[in-house]
């Protein structure tokens, strides 16, 4: 597929390419995310990490993905 | 003298050392020092994970969450709208209902923003959330954080990673006069003896992460924590003897020649 049909989106502040309709399972999928030790945002509302295969990526989407790390 | 037993939120505890995971220089030293601690309490903070090094070591590879409560943390929160925003996801992560809230005022000193602070545990409170919140050790704040849900108080000894020790003992104390929460000791800790001063006080356990973590041997270190909050503790429960101006000879007169 050419560049111009993929969507933009931004993970973490970066700005990745996908094709239309990706769904958000297939985004941690290609990221090597382990779903137990991360929690996901789409535009701000955390996402039921049971529900990520329904949910399809628009253009402009905005995800956080985050895990636990060291801190005080 | 039996001691009580040290609980939270329903949760039983036996030691009363908290240790933070900030500031290792490994993940594998980290859990090292948690595991000489003897720790069962663990503050953890909410990141974005790094997207471009997909095989980067996680914390829960290091430290089991089924084995060590995890209790995540909000560092780097200048607001409530963040610090619930961060306690959300931590939840999301796993679960978490139990966590600390930390709202800080000012990037130089660390300062909890106590206004914040209490606006915010009201919120997570009412959501369902069991906060143990960090603030300032002002009794007045701490009577109304008690009113507003928190699970726990911790006020800091001295700012956040100073090493300074408690600097207000007095105001310590009267915390711990005016509340039957859990009472730790939360910051500012440098050195055992200051642990143990804080057990002494009359504080039920004591939250330390940089005096660990940046000792120059952080698995000695913990250690030593760990042996000082016992310590402070037993001392606390044994009554010390009233201080007094004049000696006191320890060997009788009598007898003698």
């Amino acid at each position: 597929m050419s560049v111009k049909n993929k969507i933009k989106i931004i993970v973490n502040g970066k700005q990745l390419q996908v094709i239309p309709k990706f769904s958000l399972k297939s985004l941690i999928v290609k990221l090597k995310m382990p779903l137990n030790k991360i929690a996901i945002e789409l535009n701000r509302k955390i996402i039921d990490k049971k529900r990520i295969s329904k949910i399809q990526l628009k253009n402009g989407d905005n995800i956080e993905i985050v895990h636990f790390i060291g801190g005080g | 003298m039996i001691d009580k037993k040290f609980k939270i939120s329903g949760k039983t505890f036996k030691s009363r050392l908290i240790v933070g995971t900030g500031k290792y220089k490994s993940f594998k030293e980290c859990a090292k020092a948690i595991k000489i601690s003897g720790a069962e309490i663990v503050t953890v903070a909410v990141r974005r994970v790094n997207i471009s090094d997909k095989n980067k070591a996680r914390l829960m590879d290091y430290i089991d969450p089924k084995k060590i409560t995890y209790l995540p943390n909000t560092a780097g929160c200048f607001n409530a709208e963040d610090a619930i925003r961060t306690l959300r996801l931590a939840r999301e992560i796993g679960g978490w209902k139990l966590v600390k809230l930390e709202v800080l005022g000012d990037k130089k000193n660390l300062f909890p923003e106590m206004i914040e602070t209490l606006r915010s545990t009201e919120l997570l409170t009412k959501e369902g959330f069991k906060v143990m919140v960090y603030c300032n050790d002002d009794p007045l704040m701490a009577k109304r954080l008690e009113n507003a849900g928190a699970v726990a108080i911790m006020p800091l000894a001295a700012p956040i990673g100073s090493g300074l020790g408690i600097q207000n003992k007095v105001n310590i104390k009267i915390i711990r006069q005016q509340t039957k929460l859990p009472l730790i000791i939360d910051a500012g800790i440098g050195q055992a003896s200051d642990a143990t001063i804080a057990m002494e006080l009359g504080c039920d356990g004591v939250l330390i992460n940089t005096a660990i973590a940046k000792a120059k041997n952080p698995i000695q270190m913990a250690e030593a924590m760990k042996l000082a909050v016992i310590s402070g503790r037993k001392s606390y429960l044994s009554g010390r003897i009233n201080p007094n101006l004049f000696g006191s000879a320890s060997t009788t007169n009598k007898g003698i020649i």
